[in-house]
């Protein structure tokens, strides 16, 4: 016997066939109104199965976004803080966008660019095969993108708070750019370095917007913990939702909790 | 005649925060030489040392150093800071708090030398504390620590800015003959900023005064400062408290002094004016002043 039962919802997202869904979706085990001890057995570890699947997408999600930010975040972040180029008050302004622009905003563009109906979408399925709507690389561009000014704002913040004559001492010694950057500069701001990282890991777990738009919510595939959320309360589901819920709320907790230790053992170091 | 090191004509602008001042320096510097820039706060002279090191682009002019030329306005030559081999002590000393003091010297050469790094160790008295980082050290050894890694590269010129003056009057007199000796030890050209004029007298052998922008003397210190502050009188400058007909009741160096004088001298004076007191140093009572009387004198820089 199985205790899956096809989903009764469908997440509704413009553009999606509930047929590209796979047939493996939904939480359905507490559906089951039968009683007997088998069933009910089966229903808690499909339960735990399905917790644990989503919190692995969230954490997969957020590590390959927190990497690929910090590699990407520190040129940015350095390029917007020392450049006297003239437009990249315009860069700082894309860079921080989604600090503002409502995530709706972001996924249905994102959404558009993926679709196969547009020429970038289309580009990508013909010259190579990548379909990126409704699929996990596809959360992870829309998430990388929205988490930017988390990562870029912490590092240039870092380096504006150095001494600008750190740089300059370094400079003189004959040290490149590169040198200095990664001898002098990064390893002393390992503070803001640590608040980019952990602001974007624990954004990127709370992220709801754009990855409802991008990801279609596809249980094992780009549903995420804070999705699941709100799936469970569509459903009715509430005890399940507050699992979620009470998971996220102390991870998120817990983040800040340490940042903040971390910076405060900081500042009380830095004082010479 | 000696052999000229560095010859430099530049211009820059400093925006201040009041007016902006041109700053327009055409000089010529010995090789082994120790010179001194002298002139109040914000007249640009760490604007200059740090044109020399390359960290400040100058408007117009040229810099040529040996054969080389690290700055030409006309030809567009303007070399990284990188290449123009010199050695800079900063203000703030800008030591780098993620390193050890020997990590410091080792980062600071080229190739790795131990030899050399174990000698500036020696000389600078930082051999105990070579694994100690910045956040460790006292202010003194935080400015030796500075002088040293600026020489672990072994440069051609030394640039001193203000190196000295966060320092309390007794660490200082003892910097300032480490200083000398590293300048004889080290054969580098010395340029320094300073605005304490026992330091210019102690330490270099020319001295450029810079005023306005532009130098306004320039010489040995004796000759500099002889026309200005060696003469045989005592000049005192006070605040008038109160004026009695003949006599003022005067504030010098925070003593209240009665100077008696005529009606006639004091008719355009009034209270609270600014005034500058001059007696002749001849027979004056001398005596010398006891420890104690010494430490209640606090040292005021210029």
């Amino acid at each position: 016997m199985t205790p899956r039962v096809p989903s009764t919802r469908e997440t509704r997202i413009p553009g999606q066939v509930p047929g590209n869904l796979p047939s493996t979706s939904s939480p359905a085990p507490l559906l089951l109104k039968e009683k007997g001890p088998g069933v009910e057995v089966i229903k808690l570890k499909t339960m735990d199965a399905f917790f644990f699947q989503t919190f692995w997408i969230s954490i997969k999600l957020a590590s390959l976004t927190t990497i690929v930010l910090f590699c990407v975040g520190i040129p940015i972040a350095y390029f917007l803080t020392y450049s006297s180029f003239r437009l990249k008050i315009i860069l700082q302004a894309l860079v921080s966008m989604p600090l503002v622009l409502p995530p709706s905003v972001l996924g249905f563009y994102l959404l558009i660019a993926f679709s196969p109906n547009y020429w970038f979408g289309n580009f990508l399925d013909q010259y190579f095969d990548i379909r990126l709507a409704f699929s996990f690389t596809g959360i992870l561009i829309g998430s990388i993108i929205f988490n930017l000014p988390f990562m870029v704002n912490s590092i240039q913040n870092g380096f504006s708070n150095l001494p600008v004559s750190l740089k300059d001492a370094s400079y003189t010694l004959g040290k490149s750019r590169l040198t200095t950057v990664f001898r002098v500069l990064l390893p002393n701001m390992k503070p803001a370095l640590l608040t980019g990282v952990c602001l974007t890991f624990a954004h990127t777990i709370g992220e709801f917007g754009v990855i409802l738009m991008i990801g279609g919510n596809i249980p094992g595939k780009t549903r995420v913990a804070a999705l699941a959320v709100y799936d469970e309360v569509q459903a009715l589901n509430f005890d399940t939702a507050n699992k979620y819920a009470v998971f996220l709320f102390l991870f998120s907790f817990v983040v800040l909790l340490f940042i903040y230790s971390v910076n405060r053992e900081y500042l009380k170091w830095k004082k010479f | 005649m000696e052999e000229i090191l560095i010859e430099l004509h530049v211009r820059k602008t400093i925006h201040t925060t009041n007016v902006d001042e041109i700053l327009d320096i055409n000089i010529k510097i010995p090789k082994y030489g120790f010179v001194t820039f002298f002139g109040k706060s914000g007249v640009g002279k760490t604007t200059l040392l740090k044109i020399i090191a390359g960290l400040t682009k100058p408007d117009s002019g040229y810099i040529k150093v040996g054969n080389e030329i690290w700055f030409d306005s006309t030809k567009k030559i303007n070399i990284k800071p990188q290449q123009r081999n010199i050695g800079f002590v900063f203000q703030d000393y800008a030591l780098f708090p993620n390193m050890t003091v020997k990590e410091h010297l080792l980062y600071a050469q080229p190739q790795k030398e131990t030899k050399y790094v174990s000698e500036l160790l020696d000389v600078f008295h930082l051999k105990g504390l070579c694994q100690r980082k910045p956040d460790k050290l006292s202010g003194g050894q935080q400015q030796r620590l500075a002088v040293a890694r600026a020489l672990a590269r072994k440069p051609q010129i030394l640039l001193l800015d203000e190196p000295l003056s966060a320092l309390d009057s007794e660490t200082r007199q003892l910097l300032q003959y480490e200083i000398i000796q590293a300048h004889k030890n080290f054969h580098a050209t010395t340029l320094l900023v300073s605005h304490d004029v026992n330091e210019v007298f102690k330490l270099s052998d020319f001295v450029y005064v810079i005023e306005n922008g532009k130098i306004q003397k320039q010489g040995n210190p004796d000759d500099v400062f002889n026309s200005t502050r060696l003469t045989t009188n005592i000049q005192l400058e006070g605040q008038i408290l109160n004026i009695e007909k003949n006599v003022l009741i005067v504030s010098i160096n925070n003593t209240v002094t009665e100077i008696i004088t005529t009606e006639e001298e004091i008719s355009n004076l009034k209270v609270n004016d600014k005034i500058l007191i001059t007696v002749k140093a001849t027979n004056p009572v001398i005596r010398k002043l006891t420890d104690i009387e010494i430490s209640k004198v606090t040292y005021f820089p210029m």
